[in-house]
C-alpha cells in the first residue's frame, strides 16, 4: 500500500460513545471522510473493519463488519484510512477462495495483486452501455426456450426454501457456454450459504475441472451478517477488473440474495432508520439496483459481465420485498416451482411467471433458430390454455372436456415431461430442445398454432405425433 | 452564503452558516463541487440533497450558495440528446469521465460553441409581448425552434441580429421596456424546474393523441394534453408498452424519462430510437424526442429531479406550440426517491413509508399536463400529455402510489400479469382499464374515420363484458353447456381479444395500426358477430360457424394487411359474407 500523505491516518481515537448492534459512535474525531475505511482494534489487540456510515457534528457512526461482539466502549482503538473500503484484484483470484475482502481463505498462499479497488465501483454511464444480445447455452430447456440468458444479463432465480436452485445453479455453471465456444470465468458469490450447501457447489466445481476458472467469494452462515453487505460488492468489483481490463467474460453466481437483505435489514434498523415494507429499509431497492446494475457490457470493450442470483422467497411469496423488488430491477426471472418439484420434475421452472428481457434480440436466425420466437411464445400461450384446462378438468373431469382442451391436457403432459424434465447431467442443445418443442406442439391442431409462421409450421411441424391427424 | 457540513448520512447533508441561502436553492459541497439542493432550512441550518455520490465528504467541507433554484437550459440542442437527472448530457460526461460517471464539475446542458442558423422574426421597432416568437431555428428536420420572449419581458424591439449562425450564448434581440430597462435576449434561457411554466389560458381536450396501438386508440383513448396512468407488476409489459407509444404516437416532441429503470432498458431506447424513422418525413424520429436516462444506480436525488426536469422541457416545447407526450418510467421509482430522501430526513412517514406530501407531489406533476394557450400574441395552442408508469410491489393496485396516481389522472391502463403470463400483449386488462377521454374524442373519430366509431367501441365493449360475465358459469359447467347464443359472444369475443386487443410490438406490421385500420378490423369483427347472430337465431349450430376459415382470415388481419392496404380487409368482409349465403342456403 502507498503510505498516507495525510497525518490523520495515524491517528487513534480510544473509545466509543455508544455501541449498538453493529454500528459503534466515535466522538470527536476530524477530517473524516463518509464512506471511509476504519481499523477498530479490540482490548486484545484484534483488528475489525468498518466503514463510516454517517458523519454528525460532534462524531461519526461506524459499522463493524466483523460485528461488535467483544468490543469494550473504553478500550478500543479506531484508526480512520482516508479511502473508502478497497479489495485487492487480480487474475489469480480464478480458482481461489476468498472471504469478503478479497482475502484468501483456502491456506494456500497469497496471490499476486494487480490492483486495489474500491468496491463501490461507479454507475456505469447509460450510453456506454452496450446492449446484451449473445445467447447463453444453458444446455436446459426451459432457460433456453423459453427465458433465454444473454451474456451481460442479470437473471435471477427465484426459488423457495428447500427447492433444487443450488443443483441448477450448479448446472449451469457446469454448462453454460456462448455458441462460439468460449469460457467463462465464474465468480461465486456465497452470502450465508450453509457450510454444506458451500461444499456442494465446491465439489460440484471440482467434479468438472471447472474450478480453475472460478473465484469464489464466501460468507457463511455463521459467519458476521454485516460483512453479507460488502461480500457481492467485492465479487463484483472483481467481475468488473476481469470483464473490462482483462476482456473475460464472467458469469457472476450470488447465493442467497435473501440473507443479504436480512444484513441490510439488520443494519437499518440498528441505525434506528424508519423501515419501509416488513422492515426492510426504504433504500434497498437503490441499494440492489447498485449490485445488480453492475451486470452489462460496455461499447468497446470484449468483456462482460452476466449476473445470476438466487434468492428463497419466503413462504414462496413472489410478491415479499425481496423477489419483488429484485424482479422490478433484473431483466426477468427463472421461477421454481414447488409443485413441480414433488412431481419429481427436475428442473422445476415454472414458465407462467418465468420470463427473460433481453430474449428477444438474442435469439433466432443466426443466433439459435428462426423458429425459436414464435415456438416460445407459442409454448407460453399454449401452456396457459393447459393450465386453464387442467383447472376444468377438476370440476367437470376429463370426460366433460372438449377435443380441443383434451389436446391441451396432452400437450401440457408432455411438455412438463420432456420439454422442462431432464438429468441433472444432460447438457441439451438448442436444437434438441427446439425438437422437443416442436414435439410438445405436434399434439396441438395446426390452427391452434397462431404464433408461428405458417412456413415454420411447414417445415418443423410433426405430423406423425398428432393423433387427430391434422 | 458559505456554510460548513456538519452531518452527512447518504446523500442528505446538513450544512450550518447558512445565513442567506433560500429553499430550493442549488449549492456546491466540498472540494469536488457536488450539487446539491437546499430541502429544508431551520435557523442558519440547511438540509441539503446531493444529486451526486457523497464519498469522502468530511465535516466542515464547505458549502456554497449558487443563488439560482435547480433550473434547466432551454434552447436549440435539446432534441436528439441524452441527459442524466439534472440535466447534463451524458455523451459529455462519457467524454470526461469514461464509460463509469464519476464527480464532474462545470457539466452544461447545451453546447456554448455550436452556432445555430437563426431566422429573425421581428424587427427593429416591433412591439413584443412576453411569449412572442421572435425567430425560430431549424433544430432538427422534424422540429423548427421557436425562440420566445421571456414571459415577464415587454417593449420594443432596439437591436435585431440579421439571418445567420449564432451561438446560444450570443445576444440576438436587444428589447425597450416601457421604462426604458434594456434587456439582451439569447437563445439561452433558463427555467427553475420546480415551477410550472406561465400561459395565457387553458383549453379543453379535444384531439385523440394517436398511438397506433388498438387496445388505446381504439378502447381506452387518450387525448391530446391528456394524462394516463400505467400501473402492472413486473413483467407485465409496462416499458414495451410505453416504448411503443414514444415510438408511434403522434405528438410533435417526445420526453421519454427513464426513472430509476435498468441501464441494459435505456440502452435498448437509446438503441433503438435512432433507427426508427417518422412514417412522414423519414427522419430518425430521434430528431423529435429527448431522453432522460438516470438509471437505478445512479443517484437518488437526481432520480427524484427527473421528472421534474422532464416536464419544465415540455412546457418549453409546448409553450413553442407544439404537441408534446411525455412518458415517465416509472413514477414509483421517483415515489420511491422521495421515500428514501424523507426517511434520510426523519419525517414522520405516512402509508407504507411514503412521505404524507406525496399526492400533493403527484397532483403538481400532473396538473402542468393540459391543452393552453401560450403567452404571447398569436394564439399559439400547445399541449403536453403525460403517461406515467407505475410499478406498484407485488402487483397490488391498492398500494399508495398506484392509488393516488388514479386520482389524478384520466386514463388508466391497467396491466395484467395473468394476461402477460398467457402472453396476451399489451396486457392491458380490459376490464380494469378506462379513459375519460372517449366521450371528448368521439366528434373526432367521427370526423375523421367513420361515424359509427362510438357506436362500434360500445358494442365491443359490451361483448366483452358478456363474455366475462359467461366465463364464471364457463367455469362451472364447460362451455359445451350454453346455447348458441352465448357460446357466439365467447367466440366473437375471443376473436377480439385475439384479433384487436392483441399486438405483437415485434412484428413489422402490427406494431402500428392506423386509426382507419383500427376501425376496419373492428368493423369486420363486429360484423362476423351480426352474420352469425343471423343465422344462429335461424337455428344453425355454433360448430358450423365456429369451423369457418374466414376466422383465421379474421386474426391474421393485423400481421397480413398493412396500413396502406386497407381494401383487403373489405374483400375478407365480402367473402365472409358470402360464406354466411351459403351457409343460411345449405340450412334450407
Amino acid at each position: 500500500m502507498t503510505p498516507s500523505v495525510t497525518t490523520t491516518s495515524n491517528l487513534e481515537y480510544k473509545g466509543a460513545a455508544s455501541i449498538s448492534g453493529p454500528i459503534i459512535v466515535v466522538e470527536n474525531v476530524q477530517n473524516v471522510g463518509y464512506d471511509e475505511l476504519a481499523y477498530i482494534k479490540t482490548q486484545n489487540g484484534e483488528i475489525r473493519l468498518g466503514k463510516v456510515i454517517q458523519i454528525m457534528p460532534k462524531a461519526v457512526a461506524v459499522q463493524v463488519f466483523e460485528g461488535t461482539n467483544g468490543l469494550s466502549s473504553t478500550e478500543i482503538y479506531t484508526r480512520f484510512l482516508c479511502r473508502p473500503l478497497e479489495i485487492p484484484v487480480s487474475t489469480d483470484m480464478l480458482g481461489r477462495v476468498m472471504n469478503s475482502f478479497g482475502e484468501p481463505i483456502d491456506g494456500y498462499p497469497c496471490f499476486f495483486v494487480d490492483e486495489k479497488r474500491d468496491i463501490n465501483g461507479y454507475p456505469l454511464n447509460p450510453i456506454s452501455r452496450e446492449y446484451p444480445r449473445e445467447f447463453i447455452q444453458t444446455g436446459i430447456s426451459g432457460i433456453d426456450c423459453l427465458t433465454s440468458l444473454v451474456r451481460g444479463q442479470k437473471l435471477p432465480v427465484f426459488s423457495g426454501p428447500g427447492l433444487s436452485h443450488n443443483e441448477l445453479a450448479a448446472q449451469i455453471v457446469r454448462q453454460a457456454k456462448i455458441r462460439t465456444g468460449d469460457d467463462f470465468n465464474i465468480i461465486f458469490i456465497a452470502m450465508g450459504l450453509k457450510n454444506d450447501e458451500a461444499a456442494f457447489f465446491k465439489k460440484s466445481f471440482e467434479e468438472t475441472g471447472t474450478i480453475k476458472n472460478v473465484a469464489m467469494f464466501l460468507n457463511l452462515a455463521d459467519d458476521p451478517p454485516v460483512e453479507r453487505i460488502i461480500t457481492p460488492r467485492a465479487g463484483l468489483t472483481l467481475a468488473e477488473y476481469l470483464a473490462y481490463e482483462q476482456d473475460r467474460h464472467v458469469l457472476v453466481v450470488m447465493t442467497d440474495m435473501t440473507n443479504y437483505c436480512e444484513a441490510l435489514r439488520e443494519v437499518s434498523s440498528s441505525m434506528e432508520e424508519v423501515p419501509s415494507r416488513k422492515g426492510y429499509p426504504g433504500y434497498m431497492y437503490s441499494d440492489l439496483a447498485s449490485i445488480y446494475e453492475r451486470a452489462g457490457r460496455i461499447h468497446g470493450k470484449k468483456g462482460s459481465i452476466t449476473q445470476m442470483p438466487i434468492l428463497t422467497m419466503p413462504n414462496d411469496d413472489i410478491t415479499h420485498p425481496i423477489p419483488d423488488l429484485t424482479g422490478y430491477i433484473t431483466e426477468g426471472q427463472v421461477v421454481l416451482s414447488r409443485a413441480l418439484e414433488k412431481q419429481g420434475i427436475y428442473p422445476p421452472i415454472n414458465i407462467t411467471t418465468s420470463l427473460s428481457r433481453l430474449m428477444k434480440d438474442g435469439i433466432g436466425k443466426g443466433s439459435t433458430r428462426e423458429d425459436h420466437d414464435n415456438v416460445s411464445s407459442q409454448l407460453y400461450a399454449a401452456y396457459a390454455q393447459y393450465n386453464a384446462a387442467k383447472s376444468l378438468v377438476t370440476i367437470i373431469g376429463e370426460e366433460g372436456l372438449g377435443n380441443r382442451d383434451k389436446d391441451y391436457l396432452h400437450f401440457g403432459e408432455y411438455f412438463e415431461q420432456h420439454l422442462i424434465k431432464q438429468e441433472h447431467t444432460e447438457n441439451r442443445s438448442i436444437e434438441e430442445t427446439l425438437q422437443i418443442a416442436w414435439d410438445a406442439l405436434s399434439l396441438l391442431a395446426t390452427e391452434e398454432l397462431t404464433a408461428i409462421k405458417p412456413e415454420y409450421i411447414e417445415k418443423y411441424y410433426n405430423k406423425k405425433s398428432n393423433p387427430t391427424g391434422n | 452564503m458559505v456554510g460548513k457540513v456538519c452531518r452527512v448520512a447518504g446523500p442528505v447533508i446538513e450544512a450550518i452558516g447558512m445565513t442567506d441561502i433560500v429553499m430550493h436553492e442549488i449549492v456546491q459541497v466540498g472540494e469536488a463541487g457536488l450539487i446539491g439542493e437546499v430541502i429544508r432550512l431551520s435557523g442558519d441550518k440547511a438540509t441539503i440533497q446531493v444529486y451526486q455520490n457523497t464519498t469522502g465528504l468530511k465535516l466542515n467541507d464547505l458549502v456554497t450558495g449558487t443563488g439560482s433554484p435547480l433550473s434547466v437550459e432551454l434552447g436549440p440542442g435539446l432534441l436528439g440528446r441524452v441527459f442524466d437527472g439534472i440535466a447534463r448530457p451524458l455523451e459529455t460526461l462519457q467524454e470526461l469521465t469514461g464509460a463509469f460517471i464519476k464527480p464532474v464539475q462545470g457539466v452544461t446542458s447545451l453546447s456554448r460553441d455550436k452556432k445555430w442558423a437563426f431566422v429573425p422574426k421581428v424587427k427593429t421597432g416591433d412591439t413584443v409581448l412576453g411569449g412572442d416568437v421572435i425567430g425560430t431555428v431549424q433544430e432538427t428536420a422534424l422540429v423548427e425552434h421557436r425562440v420566445l420572449v421571456p414571459y415577464n419581458i415587454s417593449g420594443t424591439i432596439t437591436s435585431v441580429v440579421p439571418k445567420g449562425n449564432y451561438t446560444v450564448i450570443d445576444v440576438i434581440v436587444t428589447i425597450t421596456e416601457s421604462n426604458g430597462k434594456k434587456t439582451d435576449i439569447q437563445m439561452l434561457q433558463k427555467w427553475p424546474v420546480r415551477i410550472p411554466r406561465p400561459h395565457k389560458k387553458r383549453l379543453s381536450v379535444f384531439t385523440p393523441l394517436i398511438t397506433g396501438q388498438r387496445v388505446i386508440d381504439t378502447f381506452f383513448p387518450l387525448a391530446k394534453g391528456g394524462s394516463a396512468a400505467i400501473p402492472g407488476p413486473f413483467g407485465a409489459g409496462k416499458t414495451v408498452t410505453q416504448q411503443q407509444l414514444a415510438k408511434w404516437s403522434d405528438a410533435n416532441v417526445i420526453i421519454y424519462v427513464g426513472c430509476g429503470e435498468r441501464g441494459n432498458e435505456m440502452v435498448d431506447v437509446l438503441d433503438s430510437f435512432p433507427k426508427l424513422t417518422d412514417p412522414t418525413t423519414g427522419h430518425p424520429l430521434m430528431e423529435r424526442t429527448i431522453l432522460i436516462a438516470n438509471t437505478s444506480n445512479m443517484p437518488v436525488s437526481a432520480r427524484e429531479a427527473s421528472i421534474y426536469t422532464g416536464i419544465a422541457l415540455a412546457e418549453y416545447y409546448r409553450d413553442m406550440g407544439y404537441a408534446v407526450a411525455l412518458m415517465a418510467d416509472s413514477t414509483s421509482r421517483w415515489a420511491e426517491a422521495l421515500r428514501e430522501l424523507s426517511g434520510r430526513l426523519e419525517e414522520m412517514p405516512a402509508e407504507e413509508g411514503f412521505p404524507s406530501y406525496l399526492p400533493s407531489r403527484l397532483a403538481e406533476f400532473y396538473e402542468r399536463t393540459g391543452v393552453v394557450e401560450a403567452l404571447g400574441s398569436d394564439k399559439r395552442v400547445g399541449s403536453i400529455c403525460a403517461v406515467g408508469a407505475v410499478s406498484p410491489p407485488g402487483g397490488d393496485f391498492s398500494e399508495p402510489v398506484t392509488q393516488h396516481t388514479k386520482r389524478f389522472t384520466s386514463v388508466f391502463w391497467a396491466l395484467d400479469s395473468e394476461l402477460a403470463n398467457a402472453r396476451h400483449y399489451p396486457s392491458i386488462n380490459w376490464m380494469d382499464s378506462y379513459s375519460g377521454y372517449v366521450g371528448d374524442l368521439a366528434e373526432w373519430w367521427h370526423q375523421t374515420v367513420d361515424k359509427e366509431w362510438a357506436n362500434c367501441r360500445e358494442e365491443a365493449m359490451r361483448i366483452l363484458e358478456a363474455e366475462d360475465e359467461l366465463k364464471n358459469i364457463v367455469k362451472l359447467v364447460g362451455p359445451e353447456a350454453l346455447p348458441g347464443k352465448q357460446r357466439l359472444i365467447l367466440e366473437t369475443a375471443r376473436i377480439i381479444r385475439v384479433a384487436i386487443l392483441q399486438q405483437n410490438a415485434l412484428n413489422a406490421v402490427d406494431t402500428y395500426c392506423s386509426p382507419n385500420k383500427q376501425f376496419k378490423m373492428l368493423k369486420i369483427v363486429l360484423d362476423f358477430h351480426h352474420l352469425a347472430d343471423n343465422v344462429i337465431n335461424k337455428g344453425l349450430p355454433i360448430t358450423k360457424i365456429t369451423a369457418l376459415p374466414v376466422i383465421e382470415e379474421i386474426m391474421r388481419i393485423k400481421t397480413n394487411i398493412t396500413n396502406d392496404n386497407l381494401t383487403m380487409i373489405d374483400d375478407i368482409d365480402k367473402r365472409m359474407r358470402e360464406h354466411f349465403e351459403t351457409l343460411e342456403l345449405n340450412m334450407r
